[in-house]
């Protein structure tokens, strides 16, 4: 282990790993609306918008992320879309993101029993009230622990942005790899950033697991 | 209308190539899946017996394998071990063993919580009735656990496929490598190829995927 060479290229790692962080909360931001706005769009049982939102769900579960990545940055500019990398990074990560959210956000107004619903109507809330005071606030509760292992998921995933040529943690340490063969450096370096990136994410989860786990009324 | 280079898939014999790329990165994930399901369930059996030391070493490995994107436990594998321990793995091989490591986690992590998930009062009963600790596994907590068990394992299927698209970055020819090279063998004849090649790959993984994940979604409903 060369520490000289660690401390040579920490700052380039240091650069990946903001990039990594900044796509990675900007896609998980758009799949958070994605996600809700399809939630909406399902549990209001809106026609046909409803089948466009189920088909465009079934279609980004059952796709991995790099074909994705590799559809929207390399097929889609041949009939006129072009996208550059990082866009196309946090599009690409909020289509799939989008779907992971929704299921969540349905599974966690779905634990919501019907008579809340039903109660802030005969009480005079109007629909909007009603998902904003009633629902939501019990749903999110129940869907937080989902919705961590979501944003986790979703930042493991940013992983294959290097493909799309982002200069990201792994690009960077390929890189390495193949400039100057100090193989276990680089990996080292790598596994420590990404566990400085995740580790924080996956304790807060836990954290707001236990929190917010009474949060929850009449069910 | 633009040419979308789908006609570049119906030139020799390149519909086949595609199919035999998505046949390669199918094959690890079921072999992984194969190797994966009895470790994982030995491994979450495992993790319900309370002895510090074996949870402790468990856990860390659940842990660290979960925390790390699969990416980065390929390039873990086939470059680090390789140049650390000095031995040569092939890009499949190390593909199988990252999946097979990956794919036991998830797994025991999935039997753990399926096994924790019965209630104390079924082995009280199971022992109250006089069944021995073998028959109480045979008879009453095995039949529950594997209900729960079989939609998350397949599941855990689709998963296992969905992230062997990521063997490309090692260097196996799989579906996605093999979709490049015919690009890039009709770039001339048909710039557009990578619109229809990257869709024609997209959807066959959504049909490599979508059929197991409705079966999925169909046994969870149907035994819940």
């Amino acid at each position: 282990m060369s520490w000289e060479f660690i401390r040579t290229y920490l700052p380039l790692y240091q650069e990946a790993a903001l990039l990594t962080v900044r796509i990675g909360f900007a896609g998980i931001g758009v799949s958070i609306v994605v996600g809700l706005l399809c939630m909406l769009v399902q549990h209001y049982r809106t026609p046909v918008l409803r089948w466009i939102v189920g088909a465009y769900i079934e279609v980004s579960r059952n796709t991995p992320l790099l074909i994705q990545l590799f559809f929207i940055y390399y097929g889609l500019p041949k009939i006129g879309i072009m996208t550059d990398a990082a866009t196309c990074g946090v599009f690409g990560l909020a289509f799939l993101g989008g779907s992971y959210m929704a299921e969540t956000f349905r599974s966690g107004i779905e634990s919501i029993a019907p008579i809340q619903e039903e109660s802030a109507y005969s009480l005079g809330l109007t629909r909007f009230q009603t998902m904003r005071y009633v629902i939501l606030p019990q749903a999110f509760s129940v869907s937080v622990p989902a919705f961590m292992a979501n944003v986790i998921f979703l930042l493991k995933e940013t992983s294959v942005f290097s493909a799309i040529s982002l200069m990201d943690l792994m690009f960077t340490a390929k890189d390495l790899i193949g400039l100057y063969a100090k193989t276990t450096e680089s990996l080292f370096l790598l596994v420590v950033f990404y566990l400085l990136i995740l580790l924080p994410v996956s304790l807060l989860g836990r954290l707001l697991e236990r929190r917010l786990r009474y949060a929850g009324f009449g069910s | 209308m633009p040419d979308l280079g789908l006609d570049v898939l119906l030139k020799g014999k390149n519909l086949i190539r595609l199919l035999g790329g998505l046949g390669i990165a199918l094959k690890i994930s079921l072999i992984s899946v194969a190797l994966c399901i009895p470790l994982g369930i030995l491994l979450g059996a495992l993790m319900t017996w309370k002895n510090p030391l074996c949870q402790m070493i468990l856990r860390l490995y659940l842990e660290f394998i979960r925390i790390m994107p699969q990416l980065v436990l390929l390039f873990l594998v086939y470059f680090g071990t390789t140049r650390a321990f000095g031995w040569n793995l092939s890009g499949e091989l190390s593909a199988v063993i990252v999946f097979t490591l990956w794919g036991t986690a998830e797994m025991s992590d999935l039997v753990r919580g399926a096994l924790e998930s019965i209630p104390v009062h079924q082995y009280e009963s199971a022992a109250a009735l006089g069944l021995t600790w073998p028959q109480t596994y045979r008879y009453i907590i095995l039949p529950q656990t594997v209900r729960r068990l079989i939609p998350l394992s397949i599941n855990l299927i689709t998963r296992m496929i969905k992230t062997t698209s990521l063997i490309v970055m090692i260097g196996v020819v799989e579906v996605l490598k093999v979709a490049q090279q015919i690009i890039e063998a009709n770039r001339t004849s048909s710039p557009n190829a990578a619109f229809g090649v990257y869709l024609v790959v997209f959807l066959l993984y959504f049909l490599a995927c979508w059929p197991i994940s409705l079966l999925a979604k169909y046994l969870e409903r149907k035994w819940r």
